[in-house]
């Protein structure tokens, strides 16, 4: 018969295979994706696999830039400012009207708060890509298509519920007696919201930041539908750049991928410090 | 500086009423207690007093000036609320200063000022910390602390004792009257704490169902209450409200027994008037057992159903006519349930109610 303490130690050893095999599913992808970035075409797809690169170089990200190769570069530097523009850019309007909107939901009672909060959940259940036949119809009626201008209304208006639902929860945790205390210290309203609440939710509002950020940095589907040119092309939409009539460059869309991750894996680390930053809500009894 | 006068202050949420038009002045330096059941319209009282609800309907002033449409910050008043609403990324030393902060004041005189409320209240050890490293007595010192500092011209309290536990909640509650004595400034303040009530104030305010039932000091309040409800719901244990009739000057109680009415009260009864007969627990004493030897008393036999010595008393419970009724022994003795006591009934502080409107039958 097995004791008790054994019992509990082989349960902690399953959960850690567990765990170790789900990491394994969700990593070994982006392992592969950047382990392909240094590999030449011809290993990719050798049989059987070679796991380790046998010659690693950057040729590759050698090839995407045009240095030193005969092949045409592809515009990297344009999708990358594109990219960055319209994925910033959206994100701030989301959260100016994601902090707008979470506060007033947050604070204020007004008619059909309840069925206004329910429409916004109930549009993230319609696909981006399923509203993207009429959003192209649209968008070339008044001149959008392959602007900048027309990715980043249709980002903020994917973004803008999810900000919203995030920034209310945020503002909600914060006892509104905060706000009155301030009030009657002497500030305005909006110095109390300013001084006292932003600062509160200030983790709250950096989250949502990072996810509006990173779904408008990877989203390719209403992209690759809005954009044409290196005006607005996004570096996602630029990986199509790898595929040819009759061959798919896989190493060079791997080491264009890991363009694509780097700058939002150092975002995400950056802010990485206010996600976690659980603030102690010390001032109220819990 | 500032007195504080409510002129037919009415508030409305939508289509419902939850304080109807009540009149209230409060004198330069008074310290006024609102004290009512949950939901008797004292915590929007005072919240329209600090400006955090909008007034529906009548006019409150502090000082010379109406209030009415002025917002918080410029009632030059300050508030300490129940959960303290303390600024959680500010230290001590940031959230007792914020207001002067606010209000432009140089380091200096915030530094002075900060310091002068730290030495009051005996926070100077804990300036730097954060409110989540703060018991809550503490947290307790430092809202009322942020309240000082600024030099408002009156304090409101909100419930401000109810999350601290019973032992800590009397020690606040003298160093809020010592606050007081210190500082003098007009206080308002709310709480459901009928002992609060009594011990801090110059006057109680008693509320109910969005009315004014009474004002007037905790002595006042507690022997001359007005009506039934100001009765029971000031004093612990609550004062013995017994139906009962006038007949041929005595009080007869439903049972068929009587004691005669009070002399003092004899012409503001008639004959065959359906009243409620009040007297506190402290007036029904088993003989012998009294806090001063009656001068108008009746002596009635009761049995007692259960005991619950207090040291220096004991309550004892009884029935007078079927109804439940307390009565203290002061000096006691081990009392038994099921034993037959002789109580005296103190009837020069018997209260009678009539029946009908609740109303005590005395006037003045």
């Amino acid at each position: 018969m097995m004791n008790g303490a054994l019992k509990k130690r082989l349960g902690a050893i399953g959960l850690w295979v567990l765990t170790f095999i789900l990491m394994v599913v969700m990593c070994v992808p982006g392992l592969w994706v950047v382990l392909t970035a240094f590999r030449p075409n011809g290993e990719v797809l050798a049989k059987p696999p070679v796991w380790i690169p046998e010659n690693p170089s950057l040729l590759n990200f050698a090839k995407i830039f045009g240095v030193g190769v005969d092949q045409v570069a592809i515009p990297v530097p344009a999708y990358f400012m594109n990219s960055l523009i319209i994925a910033l850019t959206s994100t701030a309007v989301a959260l100016l009207i994601g902090m707008s909107g979470g506060y007033a939901f947050a604070r204020y009672r007004f008619k059909f708060k309840n069925g206004m909060f329910l429409g916004l959940m109930l549009s993230r259940t319609v696909p981006g890509i399923a509203l993207s036949l009429p959003v192209f119809m649209i968008w070339s009626r008044i001149g959008l298509i392959d602007a900048k201008l027309g990715l980043i209304i249709v980002y903020v208006a994917l973004n803008v519920p999810f900000t919203i639902w995030l920034i209310d929860g945020f503002f909600r945790q914060i006892p509104k007696e905060m706000s009155e205390a301030a009030q009657v210290d002497g500030c305005t309203r909006w110095q109390a919201f300013w001084k006292i609440e932003f600062p509160l939710a200030k983790s709250g509002i950096a989250s949502a930041g990072i996810f509006a950020f990173l779904t408008s940095w990877n989203e390719y589907a209403l992209a690759s539908n809005l954009t044409r040119s290196t005006d607005s092309k996004t570096l996602p939409v630029g990986l199509m750049d790898f595929t040819a009539q009759f061959t798919i460059d896989w190493a060079g869309m791997s080491a264009m991928a890991v363009i694509i991750i780097i700058p939002a894996l150092i975002l995400t680390f950056l802010v990485q410090k206010h996600l976690i930053a659980g603030l102690t809500f010390g001032g109220v009894k819990g | 500086m500032a007195e504080i006068t409510l002129k037919d202050v009415v508030k409305r949420y939508g289509k419902v009423e939850v304080v109807h038009g009540i009149n209230l002045d409060i004198a330069h330096n008074e310290f006024v207690v609102l004290v009512g059941p949950s939901g008797c319209g004292k915590s929007t009282t005072l919240r329209m007093i600090a400006g955090l609800e909008d007034i529906s309907d009548g006019t409150i002033s502090i000082g010379p000036e109406v209030v009415n449409d002025l917002p918080p910050r410029k009632r030059n008043i300050s508030m300490v609320f129940q959960n303290y609403a303390l600024y959680p990324h500010m230290s001590v030393r940031e959230n007792l200063g914020f207001g002067l902060k606010i209000a432009k004041q140089d380091a200096a005189t915030i530094k002075r000022r900060v310091d002068e409320a730290a030495d009051i209240l005996g926070l100077d050890a804990l300036m730097d910390r954060t409110p989540a490293e703060l018991s809550g007595g503490q947290r307790q010192r430092v809202a009322m602390g942020r309240a000082i500092v600024r030099h408002p011209e009156a304090f409101l309290f909100d419930e401000p004792l109810s999350n601290l536990d019973a032992k800590l909640r009397v020690q606040m509650r003298t160093e809020i009257k010592k606050l007081h004595q210190k500082v003098k400034t007009t206080v308002v303040y709310v709480t459901h704490d009928q002992v609060e009530a009594m011990t801090l104030a110059d006057r109680i305010v008693v509320m109910k169902d969005g009315h004014i039932e009474q004002v007037g000091t905790p002595m006042d309040v507690f022997n001359h209450p007005v009506n039934t409800f100001v009765a029971s719901f000031i004093g612990s244990p609550p004062m013995n409200l017994l139906p009962a009739t006038v007949q041929n000057g005595t009080v007869v109680f439903s049972d068929g027994k009587s004691v005669p009415v009070p002399a003092r009260l004899k012409d503001r009864v008639r004959e065959g008037q359906e009243v409620i007969f009040g007297l506190r627990p402290d007036d029904l004493t088993p003989v012998g057992h009294g806090i001063a030897e009656a001068g108008d008393s009746a002596r009635v036999a009761l049995d007692i159903i259960l005991s619950e010595p207090l040291g220096t008393e004991t309550i004892l419970y009884t029935t007078i006519a079927g109804q439940e009724a307390q009565g203290k022994m002061f000096g006691p003795r081990n009392v038994l349930p099921g034993e037959t006591l002789e109580f005296d009934l103190a009837m020069d502080k018997a209260h009678i109610f009539d029946a009908e409107s609740g109303k005590t039958v005395r006037l003045d």
